[in-house]
């Protein structure tokens, strides 16, 4: 079968490939690049664990083929922190508020947590709910992925954090 | 699981994409968004001999006022729909339907001509296309034609295009000044498919419902008008009994199908329900 020449930017960094057409974005990341921080949970497009942002906007990367992202920029979970101890606000907010349990959803979680805060700043509870609808918690531990995602949107917005998201029991 | 193996195009002009159509025979699919179609790929449910991928033909983008009416390109995702201030002014019933439409992540991806072309009897907009009168540009190798909404749906997953047609835009009415408007969809999980969904434009002036547009989602292989609804609404008082008498019959001339979420009876039921909420809504009643 014919390969196709493509070049995208994964994480900063530009890579060209040659790839089959029905490569998925998903396993020509984990695949060929080794970026395997971009997991795959479902086959149906629901479950949104594969979530990548192509050219700042939330995908899912089971969800297009790797020759579309040709000339694209990709950004996955391993594209986000600058360096060990400088993560990036959304993924320093599910640590502090423990926004996962077994973790397999996070990577998919924190992107599209990222989509949502550059879209709406400032998220009501439901408008995070709504907008993380495409990303499915098999813990279902949603509760303090929602206080992540608000706790997120004080830190880049240079607030200080309620009372109800540091500390006690949550 | 992975696709079977496939060629691949990707057109940058219409023409182009016509001539690939042509050149595939009656073995190449057209993606558009790819959201319904790369899920079908996977599963291999289907099994085209080349994919013809549309999403950077530029003539296919993009919303435009064009007096009476706006224009949409076949190509125009979800997400620039649905937060076009074009289509938010003139066809705010289209935007509050594409809202509704699967996740953020699928609507930065989907098209709204490819959820018609697609025709899904459960997908939200193809009622919103025929509750508001739309008009489908499609072009093929002997040139286009303008096809009504009324005229495309006609079964399931079928439209009254060519195999060797692409849909290139969609036309909407403006709604003009005392038209309100609401889609009500019941779903059974957030981001799911329309059990039933309600596509309403009410028209008042003074205390009456002087005009309405209903379309059902998922009432029969296509997309239906709820015409016999329309019809009592038609000049009757804007009141919660008068909207809930006309909606009484928002299941007549429907063809509702059981399947695993619901029975077809139960079909029948939600129609009229949300038939009524909708109004209601849509007449600010």
């Amino acid at each position: 079968m014919s390969q196709i020449p493509i070049s995208v930017t994964v994480d900063g960094l530009t890579y060209d490939d040659e790839v089959e057409p029905r490569t998925l974005l998903v396993h020509w990341l984990r695949e060929s690049i080794g970026r395997v921080g971009t997991v795959v949970g479902c086959d149906t497009s629901s479950c949104g664990a594969c979530t990548v942002l192509m050219d700042g906007q939330s995908v899912k990367s089971c969800s297009v083929l790797a020759v579309q992202a040709n000339g694209h920029t990709v950004t996955t979970i391993q594209g986000l922190a600058e360096g060990e101890d400088n993560w990036h606000p959304v993924q320093a907010a599910f640590k502090e508020c423990h926004g996962l349990q077994c973790g397999y959803c996070t990577p998919g979680m924190v992107l599209a947590s990222i989509d949502l805060l550059q879209n709406n700043p400032d998220p009501s509870e439901q408008e995070i709910r709504e907008g993380l609808e495409g990303n499915l918690c098999r813990c279902t531990g949603y509760h303090n992925i929602v206080k992540s995602v608000q706790y997120a949107a004080n830190t880049m917005a240079g607030k200080d954090q309620p009372a109800e998201l540091t500390g006690g029991a949550r | 699981m992975i696709p079977i193996a496939f060629d691949y195009v990707r057109p940058t002009t219409i023409p182009e994409a016509v001539a690939a159509l042509v050149a595939s025979g009656e073995d190449g699919k057209i993606l558009a968004g790819g959201q319904s179609l790369m899920p079908v790929l996977r599963l291999r449910m289907a099994a085209p001999s080349v994919v013809i991928d549309c999403s950077e033909i530029a003539d296919l983008q993009g919303v435009r006022d064009d007096g009476n009416s706006i224009v949409i390109g076949a190509g125009t995702t979800h997400h620039d729909v649905m937060n076009s201030p074009i289509v938010k002014e003139h066809s705010p019933l289209l935007a509050m339907a594409t809202a509704t439409v699967a996740d953020p992540a699928i609507r930065h991806r989907g098209t709204l001509g490819g959820a018609l072309a697609h025709a899904d009897p459960a997908g939200d907009l193809p009622a919103v296309a025929l509750a508001l009168d739309g008009v489908l540009s499609v072009t093929g190798p002997n040139g286009s034609r303008d096809i009504a909404a009324a005229d495309f749906f006609t079964d399931y997953f079928t439209t009254s295009m060519a195999e060797d047609e692409i849909l290139v835009s969609v036309t909407l009415p403006k709604l003009g000044a005392g038209w309100g408007y609401h889609y009500e969809k019941f779903q059974r999980t957030a981001q799911g498919w329309a059990i039933v969904g309600v596509a309403a434009a009410v028209h008042r002036s003074n205390g009456n419902i002087t005009a309405a547009r209903i379309g059902l989602t998922n009432m029969a292989p296509s997309p239906v008008r709820a015409s016999s609804v329309e019809t009592a609404l038609s000049g009757a008082d804007a009141t919660v009994k008068a909207v809930g008498d006309a909606a009484a019959s928002a299941a007549d001339g429907t063809r509702a199908t059981s399947d695993l979420h619901a029975a077809a009876d139960y079909r029948e039921h939600l129609a009229r329900v949300i038939t009524k909420r909708a109004v209601l809504t849509a007449g600010g009643i």
